[in-house]
């Protein structure tokens, strides 16, 4: 007895999980391009795919709700079925993240962005590379990677911090300009959620492998 | 009669020790089994003829909890079952070695009472087998045959309630056990082992041959049972291992036949993290 189709509902549900993920992984870069080059068509484009993300969100959901139906799991099969639900949960999440950069980069009108940019695409750039990464360490239930990646929030953390500072500083010099500065700060606030939601990812793959539930690195926000 | 010398009852395990132990981190949990048990296997091995059908068994057995037995076919899980309670003695090439201790207590040292026992720790089958008797007659006959002196009616009535079938059957009590329902059977059989007061029931696949409302309806009886019996349960089905017992041992032949102990924890460790990749493997539906 080797469960055949339950072995095969999974490995398609966790293929499914890595097909998600890159598309959240394309909704960030497209955002953050959007974002650097005021492109609005592009944002345009983000917030029309995140429909097809939720979609496979659901899909995914279905599919782990069947397999705890209909196959009982148990064990490290179970675990990854929940690790699963909570995954694409989380990915979902983080797409709408992307989305609601794509929304304020529609906001923000016209004209080139001023303030702390290269910081802010920087945490863009870190928070998919966690992303990119906590998917392989689910593929390949590395504890130790999702452990380091949880580390490496740190660092979205400190740029979060420095980009905010310097906001807040940019508003005290040019009040005139408030609103669009909000609007960079609510970016950043985004950025810094997707960092936290690769850290709940990781957290679900150490669930996985462990079975242990731990919160690995309190964010700082 | 050589009854079951009487030790102090262990000290039982409460609720908040239990609840308390749940913020743990599950391969930090306890299985504290050590100073609330009621029965004890100690290296136990068990024989038909040359035959070996479990080798060196050892677990304790938590008072007034249910704890499931579960494994393939063919693993000694209904051998242990029955040296829990001595029936193996009724198959004439059976003998055992080692111990297996009631309160403390050897069950199968010379001057003990092997009916005394089955009073004692007694047993409910994979299929319902009520006596062709009248009803009354089902609960009434176990007391009547050990000359208990009781007030017969009020325990009639007592093991009906307790076993979720007297509001069924307190206007047919005369009627035969047979005309039951499957289901309503098995609980008839279930009082009638409550019938001689036993501490401990032993249960062989009792839903084995009943229908899903009548296997929740046994399910949710053991469950109020536990409050006041020991309960261990053989069953093939895992969900119901899952549902009911508060701890689970698994058993598995070995290359020469003989099933093993291969784990012991709590039930809900046991289905979500086993320790032993044979476990893991049996759970997971990989086995084999």
């Amino acid at each position: 007895m080797t469960r055949e189709l339950f072995e095969k509902n999974l490995r398609d549900m966790q293929e499914d999980v890595l097909i998600m993920g890159s598309m959240v992984e394309k909704a960030i870069q497209r955002s953050m391009d959007s974002l650097r080059t005021r492109d609005v068509k592009l944002s345009n484009a983000v917030v029309a795919e995140d429909i097809a993300i939720n979609a496979k969100r659901y899909e995914i959901e279905e599919k782990c709700i069947h397999s705890i139906a209909l196959q009982a799991p148990m064990a490290a099969d179970l675990r990854v079925i929940v690790a699963i639900l909570f995954i694409s949960n989380e990915l979902e999440r983080m797409a709408d993240h992307a989305e609601g950069i794509a929304r304020i980069n529609m906001m923000l009108g016209e004209g080139p962005l001023s303030g702390p940019i290269g910081d802010i695409m920087l945490m863009g750039t870190k928070s998919n590379d966690m992303l990119r990464r906590s998917l392989t360490a689910f593929v390949d239930r590395d504890v130790e990677l999702a452990r380091q990646i949880c580390d490496d929030d740190d660092e979205i953390d400190n740029l979060y911090d420095s980009s905010y500072h310097s906001l807040i500083q940019d508003v005290i010099k040019t009040p005139q300009d408030v609103e669009r500065i909000t609007y960079l700060i609510w970016s950043c606030h985004n950025l810094e959620r997707i960092a936290d939601r690769v850290t709940n990812i990781c957290e679900r793959v150490i669930f996985m492998v462990t079975g242990q539930l731990e919160e690995i690195n309190v964010s700082r926000y | 009669m050589t009854m079951i010398r009487a030790t102090e009852r262990p000290k039982a395990v409460t609720e908040d020790r239990l609840i308390t132990d749940q913020h743990l981190p599950i391969d930090e949990r306890i299985t504290r089994i050590e100073d609330d048990s009621i029965l004890e296997v100690s290296n136990f091995s068990a024989y038909y003829g040359k035959f070996r059908a479990l080798h060196n068994v050892s677990f304790q057995i938590p008072e007034k909890k249910i704890t499931a037995l579960i494994g393939p076919s063919g693993c000694g899980k209904s051998t242990l079952l029955r040296c829990i309670n001595r029936m193996n003695d009724l198959v004439p090439s059976f003998h055992g070695e080692g111990e297996v201790t009631f309160r403390g207590q050897d069950l199968y040292a010379k001057d003990v009472d092997p009916v005394e026992v089955r009073r004692r720790i007694g047993m409910v089958f994979q299929k319902p087998n009520p006596f062709p008797k009248s009803i009354y007659e089902n609960i009434a006959f176990g007391p009547k045959v050990n000359g208990m002196n009781v007030n017969m009616p009020a325990l009639v009535e007592d093991c009906l309630r307790r076993a979720a079938l007297w509001d069924d059957v307190k206007d047919k009590l005369k009627q035969s056990g047979l005309a039951l329902s499957g289901g309503q059977q098995q609980r008839l059989c279930i009082a009638r082992a409550l019938a001689t007061q036993p501490e401990v029931i032993l249960m062989d696949e009792p839903c084995s041959a009943l229908d899903p409302i009548a296997t929740l309806k046994i399910e949710d009886l053991m469950k109020e049972l536990s409050k006041d019996f020991t309960i261990i349960i053989v069953t093939h089905n895992m969900q119901q291992a899952a549902r009911v017992a508060d701890y689970t041992a698994f058993l598995m032949m070995r290359e020469d036949r003989a099933g093993e102990l291969v784990e012991f924890s709590d039930t809900d460790k046991l289905f979500t993290m086993p320790k032993d990749k044979r476990t893991e493997d049996y759970i997971t539906g990989r086995f084999g």
